[in-house]
């Protein structure tokens, strides 16, 4: 069904997406419970800074990002040294510029679920023993997870199709930094190629759509576990 | 021993003319403590304060001699270790876990002295919604909940903010009885916020009367009821008085029930009291009726003496009569014109005549 190339580069490119919205996802949710949650001088600042990469040309982001941390990079330098991990024209590299295009998305959507729950709900938690951690754990996130899950799909499907901060930080090496949209890239510059062109796509799209209605199901699974027990005791009641 | 000394403003989108503040002192050993006073008076700012959920700009809040909030020596301790359980107005259980989830939430803290859940359940009738979801409950059987969560955490003070106000009067009755069993089975101390002279006067030991975030007075329930100049506040159109009567029988043809108190008896509907106990009984002023002479052949049960102790004349038709019997003092709300025909003055002696289905049946429960 599929070519040899064809499953290195879905396998690629699912790996790239996996890695950047795991390493991605704490920070986000850290992010988002801040902004969510607390108040202080400089916090719209903050929020712009988090929301930037998406309105930023995907350039400017990959070449920050080669900037920071390429091998003679301020960050990139210093991990290398300490720690022998190098972003540069990697898969890793493809993976971080993935995630910081996909965190604004990923922080919204948990934003908008974790405003959603009633500080009053957490203040209760409290009065009743439970320590911030705790209520966070136990009352915050439960009741945000919907929305977590579906910021993590949402950033998922977009580093599926992230392109040009990836091209511009990691370069387009097959094996290697080579996903799928850079793939489809890569057939573009060679005549002939059509068919193995429209072959990609149809994969991107399936991917792209597998990711999207996953999250929708989640969000309406969980919509109905928290509302459902409501509309049930209304309709039984005469 | 509930003591509180807190000082907080609040500025309205930064304009200090419409600025609100709270500076109330107070405290009370008593077994249920009511914060009374309307909407917008502070009630709940305070409790909010005592939980933690508020922090005053100035003062201390203790409890038992250990300081929970002290500004002058930055003690602030945070909610969950203050002990303080709080039963809120929307009931808020938690929506994601079921009925006894919710119950046990609070159950880790200070295991070893913890109520048992069985007693508990027991107690508040909700054996049968343990595996229901939260969010499937009614209005009362949410409170219930709510109520036996804050037990089982094993507070040294429930907090209990207008836990009725969204419950219909059936279901509110339900409750306050519940209360009243909370408080003599498990003899757990309650500091009870309401606006409704009803249920504090039912269910209150010492009242707290607040007034835009002031404090005019901290008593015990019956001197709070009878005193003249909070009348204002206790209610003009709800006003009378509060007694303290034991029950001396039932009569179980016409089910009506006999108490006696240091004035004479009164006949009520039939209350389900054991003989011997004491109930506190509310007399609304508009349903006292005076008399110079002893009336016959009428319908009205209660004919009692006493001394008109002062006479209170707001503008307009109503005159209100203050009336001693034994030590007791009842008002009584009548026109002008009536006291005018009967020449009434301080010192008139008066029969006073009260219908035995006038008495409050849902304000009466059984006191300390």
């Amino acid at each position: 069904m599929f070519s040899a190339a064809e499953i290195e580069i879905i396998a690629l490119s699912l790996q790239v997406a996996a890695a950047s919205v795991i390493v991605s996802a704490p920070l986000a949710l850290a992010c988002a419970y801040v902004l969510a949650r607390s108040h202080f001088i400089g916090k719209s600042v903050f929020d712009a800074f988090v929301h930037l990469p998406l309105v930023l040309p995907p350039v400017v982001v990959g070449y920050a990002l080669l900037l920071l941390f390429g091998t003679q990079g301020a960050i990139g330098s210093v991990l290398k040294d300490w720690f022998g991990i190098t972003f540069a024209f990697r898969w890793t590299g493809a993976a971080l510029a993935a995630a910081v295009m996909g965190f604004p998305l990923m922080v919204r959507a948990m934003r908008l679920s974790l405003e959603a729950v009633s500080p009053k709900l957490e203040s209760a938690a409290r009065t009743l023993g439970a320590s911030r951690a705790r209520v966070f754990a136990t009352i915050t996130l439960p009741l945000a997870l919907p929305g977590v899950i579906v910021g993590v799909l949402l950033a998922f499907a977009r580093s599926l199709g992230e392109f040009g901060a990836t091209i511009t930080f990691v370069s387009n090496i097959p094996g290697e930094t080579q996903t799928l949209p850079l793939a489809i890239y890569g057939l573009t510059q060679t005549p002939g190629s059509d068919a193995a062109i429209l072959r990609l796509c149809a994969i991107s799209v399936a991917l792209s759509l597998v990711a999207l209605i996953a999250s929708e199901w989640i969000t309406r699974r969980a919509q109905a576990r928290v509302q459902g027990g409501a509309k049930h005791s209304a309709s039984a009641r005469p | 021993m509930i003591e509180v000394d807190i000082e907080k403003r609040f500025s309205r989108h930064g304009d200090t003319s419409g600025a609100f503040s709270i500076a109330a002192t107070f405290s009370s050993d008593a077994r249920i403590i009511a914060l009374f006073g309307k909407s917008g008076s502070g009630k709940t700012t305070i409790v909010n304060a005592i939980a933690g959920l508020v922090q005053p700009d100035r003062g201390t809040i203790s409890i038992d001699g250990e300081r929970l909030f002290d500004s002058a020596h930055g003690v602030n301790r945070s909610i969950e270790s203050r002990g303080i359980g709080y039963v809120f107005q929307e009931g808020l259980l938690f929506p994601h876990l079921n009925v006894k989830q919710n119950l046990l939430y609070g159950a880790k803290r200070n295991g070893s002295a913890a109520l048992p859940l069985a007693q508990v359940v027991e107690l508040l009738g909700i054996d049968s919604l343990l595996s229901r979801d939260a969010p499937s409950l009614s209005g009362g059987e949410k409170q219930r909940v709510a109520i036996g969560r804050a037990l089982l955490s094993n507070p040294r003070v429930i907090l209990m903010d207008e836990p009725l106000a969204s419950l219909d009067v059936a279901r509110r009755s339900e409750i306050l009885r519940l209360i009243e069993r909370v408080r003599d089975e498990l003899k757990v101390r309650i500091v009870y916020v309401s606006h409704s002279i009803g249920e504090v006067s039912r269910l209150a030991d010492d009242v707290v009367v607040l007034n835009e975030g002031r404090v005019l007075a901290c008593d015990n329930t019956e001197a709070v009821f009878n005193r003249a100049d909070l009348r204002p506040h206790t209610g003009r159109y709800e006003g009378g008085a509060l007694i303290e009567a034991t029950a001396l029988h039932h009569d179980t043809e016409y089910f009506l029930t006999t108490f006696s108190f240091d004035g004479g008896e009164l006949i009520a509907p039939g209350i389900d009291v054991p003989i011997g106990s004491r109930v506190r009984i509310r007399i609304r002023a508009r349903d006292v009726t005076l008399a110079t002479e002893r009336p016959k052949n009428i319908s009205v049960r209660n004919v009692l003496e006493g001394k008109v102790t002062a006479l209170e004349s707001h503008a307009g038709a109503i005159v209100e009569v203050r009336v001693k019997m034994g030590t007791r003092e009842l008002s009584a709300r009548i026109s002008r014109q009536a006291a005018d025909e009967m020449t009434l003055t301080v010192g008139s002696r008066v029969h006073i005549l009260i219908k035995a289905i006038a008495f409050d049946k849902r304000s009466m429960g059984l006191s300390a």
